[in-house]
């Protein structure tokens, strides 16, 4: 039985890892590199690292970055962040990156998804959804959660699974940031329509919330939290227990 | 010296930074040269059974391989590499493999239960056939430790040289051994220290 996953997130700006509350507001935590070795020596399943630079020079010191992490931590990478082409896959692919979300870029350029797919495989592609309640549709929203695309997400998510999206991230703009748990009711949504891995994202406070997240959503394959883990205020090994005391299977 | 066969397949950065780490400093290479001096080989590949397949033969480096496997030389396929071990592969037609360990690479769609997803992604349990010694790959680790699995189709009809399993509704072979070739299923590579110990292990063979 393969076990649910656990991913810490880190948005990296101009090289450091910030973590933004509702997407503003950044506050800078760490060393990147120095957080991914802690992470992975402490049972992450697996990183994220998100590039959310808007210059050329960030950019260039963001792969270094991701190929200094791949270097010193063995255990699978997403790379997220300015994916655009499959050019942009190639770049972080080269750097150590195992595989790649796309969020922006693939709204812009849905054949985004299945060039890469055809490149690099289904498996290398990440389709990673920033979305929230509107008129009572959760909605798809784009540049960081500030553009509302009035693309419905669970269209939108058919349609990147259909095209080779191996897996998705619904991160959920409405609970991100509060603390009070996951999107259960949005999740369940996006579970009922796709059969490749779902990564739920956006609103872990507590230990409790991913045991109940796992517990609710079976068909959850892993939880992605960013601040909660940077600040100390959930400690994966303590969740790593908590969750296989609860019968669900992790990596101890 | 440890030589990667680079046959333009696969993204090698990973593995030799993993192998950098255990203190051993790979050689990536193409030339059959190289690989004829090289005390151990790794065959390293994603993407399909037949591209793959077809890339290797077309390099010429199949012979190659084959031969220093034939002289005894430690032989370690990693994911796709390990299936190209295999007599063929049933992934998008019939493909031949190497032909280094009997049996065949099926998908496993059809034998895993309903409810599970397809690829086999994630982190999975390893289990060690009861009736045999535990291979020497192993000796760093234990049953049950944790190994990073991304695949979609597997090892079939190859008990008899099956090291270890991994359970995904029934038993998907994880990793095989015939004398000195070598095959594991999952990402050493990406599997933490788990994985850095069992390339050690092959490190010493």
């Amino acid at each position: 039985m393969i076990t649910k996953r656990i991913i810490p997130c880190l948005d990296v700006r101009d090289g450091r890892v910030v973590k933004g509350i509702n997407f503003q507001g950044l506050a800078d935590v760490s060393s990147p590199v120095e957080l991914a070795k802690f992470y992975s020596g402490c049972g992450a399943d697996e990183l994220v690292f998100y590039d959310i630079t808007a210059s050329a020079e960030g950019r260039a010191l963001f792969t270094d970055i991701l190929r200094e992490a791949a270097s010193s931590v063995f255990i699978p990478l997403t790379v997220g962040g300015g994916i655009n082409t499959v050019d942009d896959f190639d770049r972080v692919l080269k750097c150590g990156a195992d595989k790649v979300s796309v969020n922006s870029g693939a709204i812009r350029d849905p054949s985004l998804i299945p060039q890469a797919a055809k490149r690099y495989g289904d498996q290398c592609v990440v389709l990673s959804v920033d979305a929230r309640r509107v008129d009572g549709q959760f909605r798809v929203f784009a540049k960081g959660g500030r553009e509302d695309t009035g693309m419905d997400t669970i269209e939108w998510i058919r349609s990147g699974v259909k095209n080779g999206a191996g897996e998705i991230v619904l991160n959920s703009i409405d609970t991100d940031g509060v603390k009070g748990g996951f999107d259960l009711e949005m999740l369940q949504a996006v579970c009922d329509v796709v059969d490749v891995p779902v990564i739920a994202s956006g609103g872990a406070g507590c230990i409790e919330d991913f045991v109940t997240l796992f517990r609710t959503l079976p068909k959850v394959d892993a939880g992605l939290a960013a601040s909660i883990f940077h600040f100390g205020e959930v400690k994966i090994p303590e969740l790593k227990r908590a969750l296989a005391e609860n019968g669900i299977p992790a990596r101890l | 010296m440890l030589a990667i066969v680079d046959y333009g397949v696969g993204n090698l950065f990973s593995l030799t930074c993993s192998l950098r780490a255990i203190g051993i400093e790979a050689a990536v290479t193409g030339d059959e040269r190289v690989l004829a001096r090289a005390d151990r080989i790794i065959l390293p590949g994603v993407g399909a059974f037949g591209d793959a397949a077809e890339a290797l033969r077309a390099s010429g480096l199949d012979r190659t391989v084959c031969r220093e496997a034939a002289l005894g030389k430690p032989l370690l396929g990693i994911c796709l590499g390990m299936q190209l071990l295999f007599d063929y592969g049933a992934e998008y037609g019939r493909h031949d493999g190497l032909g280094l360990i009997p049996g065949s690479v099926q998908p496993i769609r059809p034998v895993v239960p309903r409810s599970y997803k397809v690829p086999h992604m994630g982190w999975n349990a390893l289990r060690f056939p009861r009736d045999r010694p535990v291979s020497p790959l192993f000796r760093y680790i234990k049953e049950g430790d944790w190994v990073y699995f991304v695949h979609s189709y597997a090892g079939t009809d190859c008990e008899e040289h099956t090291i270890a399993t991994a359970e995904y509704g029934p038993r998907l072979t994880a990793a095989v051994a015939r004398d000195s070739v070598y095959g594991v299923q999952f990402h050493p590579e990406k599997s933490g220290a788990v994985g850095l110990r069992i390339l050690k292990a092959f490190c010493e063979l």
